[in-house]
């Protein structure tokens, strides 16, 4: 740790030692118990609830001064979010970051999986608003904790037949409920349920961190995580006709963009540095050399 | 009827202070029968039946239950999510107050396949065939299969309630005051629904009502209550034809109303 990048009157990574290393119990317990929502002394950070306050702490709490550190927002590391945290981190530890998924030790998210399978070096945070997955259906946390405690899920169930009933399939999209190691039902933050399969097995650690309500809840690499579906009406991930405007990708996150002033709609990779990877199709697309590159939108602008 | 009780209590107690609640409760239900306890409000009656049922631990005393397995269970000295198991798999509770006993936020549906789900059916397809059966089997309007509660009337949710109930096949079914608060002719269907559902089903209920018809109604056998103990028991038409206990003839002359 060089202490000359870090900002005067700080301490490394914002929290002091003590709050870290209650932290960290709280993350310990969590690994121990996988899917299971740790209470703990969450700690005032200087940025709104609702911008990954929970998120931040886990964060703080495991950085260390060799981690190199992503942080993306939507799958993007250019929107206000994530520029941000990453400009916060970089301040308050001096710690390297980077945008490419690869690189990264230490990846915080919000809302997105990236799409190049992580390793076992690697760890995944994510930003969660609401932990708790029974929440929809019983408001009283003395009632949530028991259900979680005896199993009795039932209700979860009920959600997916009401989808069902109403829509002809399992119409839930995001946050999409999973059972981690065949014991707690969790709420995978809001994330697309195109990315729920990347959590089965993942060789990366992976943890949440609700800041509003206070809990830690974690994933240990290679644990079954499985969505909840019927037989007969089994878990399907999102699927798109169209393929990446910019990179013509059929297998990753696309978000519909609207490109211009008469409603042109494209179809480009939620994940921005997959798709910069990828790189533009030869054809529609022709860069020269020395332009920065930006994002997949200012790429796909500059070619209209 | 079989030799072997179903369901048996000792000495139960649970007191919220001198004169409130029930004291020193002994009975017995055996298979396939019907037991109305009667009484005025405040006699201790839906106290007894909440213990009855698993749901509120008494101060002293022991209810036993002999499980489909023929094993006696001790209620109170299960783990807490053995008596959840059993009040979704082999038991039943029919409440007053429908919203008491149904998801009003989800459909008709999914409250009759919430249990179902409960223990572990996965299959969409057949979960709905027996939402709609016994939709059917409670004289409900199948295509409503799909609305919220709140959408049907008081009778409808009560059958409903019922509905949902009866679908794991519960052995034994608590109901409290199930026809209180319907207007008359809406309360004589349901009770001879009631009836036809426990003969058919071969089910053991506890019924809790003030009302001594619906008890002359469904009741094979009686327990009198007042001020948290039992006054008199017997054979329905026993109890009150000849009532022995000078409040029971009170209760049957009708001089009390509720
Ligand atoms: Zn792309």
């Amino acid at each position: 740790m060089s202490a000359a990048t870090i900002r005067d009157g700080y301490n490394f990574a914002y929290l002091d030692e003590q709050t870290k290393r209650m932290i960290r119990r709280a993350l310990l317990k969590a690994v121990a118990i996988p899917g299971y929502q740790v209470p703990f002394g969450g700690r005032e950070m200087p940025m709104p609830y609702g911008w990954g306050t929970g998120g931040m702490q886990v964060t703080a709490a495991v950085i260390g001064a060799d981690d190199v550190l992503k942080v993306i927002d939507q799958g993007a590391d250019d929107t206000t979010n994530a520029v941000s945290i990453r400009a916060f981190f970089k301040d308050l530890t001096g710690v390297e970051t980077t945008e490419k998924t690869r690189e990264a030790s230490l990846i915080q998210t919000r809302h997105r999986i990236p799409e190049a399978a992580l390793q076992e070096d690697q760890i995944l945070v994510y930003q969660v608003p609401i932990p708790e997955p029974l929440r929809f259906i019983e408001p009283s946390e003395v009632e949530t904790r028991k259900m979680h405690a005896l199993e009795d899920y039932g209700v979860m169930h009920v959600k997916l037949y009401e989808d069902i009933a109403h829509f002809g399939h399992i119409a839930t999209t995001y946050a999409y409920p999973v059972m981690v190691n065949g014991r707690y039902i969790m709420d995978p933050s809001p994330i697309p349920k195109f990315d729920n399969p990347k959590m089965h097995q993942m060789p990366a650690l992976q943890l949440f961190g609700a800041g509003r309500e206070k809990r830690i809840y974690a994933i240990p690499p290679y644990t079954d995580v499985k969505s909840l579906d019927f037989e007969d009406h089994p878990f399907e991930i999102q699927q798109w006709d169209e393929s990446c405007a910019i990179c013509g990708s059929h297998e990753s996150f696309l978000d519909e963009v609207i490109m211009d002033d008469l409603g042109t709609r494209s179809f480009i990779c939620s994940d921005t540095d997959f798709c910069r990877e990828r790189g533009p199709i030869e054809e529609s697309i022709n860069m020269p050399v020395d332009t920065p590159i930006d994002t997949p939108i200012d790429i796909l602008r500059e070619t209209l | 009827m079989q030799s072997e009780p179903l369901l048996r209590v000792n000495n139960l107690s649970k007191l919220y202070a001198p004169g409130k609640g029930c004291e020193e409760i002994s009975l017995d239900l055996y298979p396939g029968e019907v037991l109305g306890i009667v009484g005025e409000s405040g006699s201790g009656k839906s106290t007894l039946l909440t213990s009855l049922s698993a749901r509120l631990e008494p101060n002293a005393g022991e209810v036993l239950y002999r499980n489909a397995k023929n094993e006696w269970l001790n209620l109170y000295e299960l783990p807490e999510s053995e008596r959840r198991r059993l009040l979704r798999t082999e038991w039943g509770v029919v409440h007053q107050h429908a919203r008491d006993g149904l998801r009003m936020g989800v459909s008709a549906g999914a409250n009759i396949g919430e249990r179902l789900m409960a223990v572990g059916q996965r299959h969409y397809g057949n979960i709905r065939k027996e939402g709609l059966r016994w939709m059917e089997d409670v004289e409900l309007d199948v295509s409503r299969i799909d609305d919220k509660p709140n959408t049907y009337s008081g009778g409808m949710q009560q059958r409903l309630q019922i509905a949902r109930n009866l679908v794991t096949h519960p052995r034994l079914v608590f109901m409290d005051e199930p026809t209180g608060g319907l207007d008359v002719s809406v309360q004589a269907r349901i009770l001879d629904l009631l009836r036809t559902l426990v003969r058919d089903l071969n089910l053991a209920v506890v019924i809790v009502t003030h009302d001594l018809a619906v008890a002359r109604l469904l009741a094979q056998r009686l327990v009198v209550m007042r001020h948290g103990k039992i006054v008199e028991t017997g054979l329905t038409d026993q109890v009150l034809d000849d009532p022995q206990h000078p409040y029971t003839q009170l209760l049957v002359s009708s001089v009390l109303t509720p």
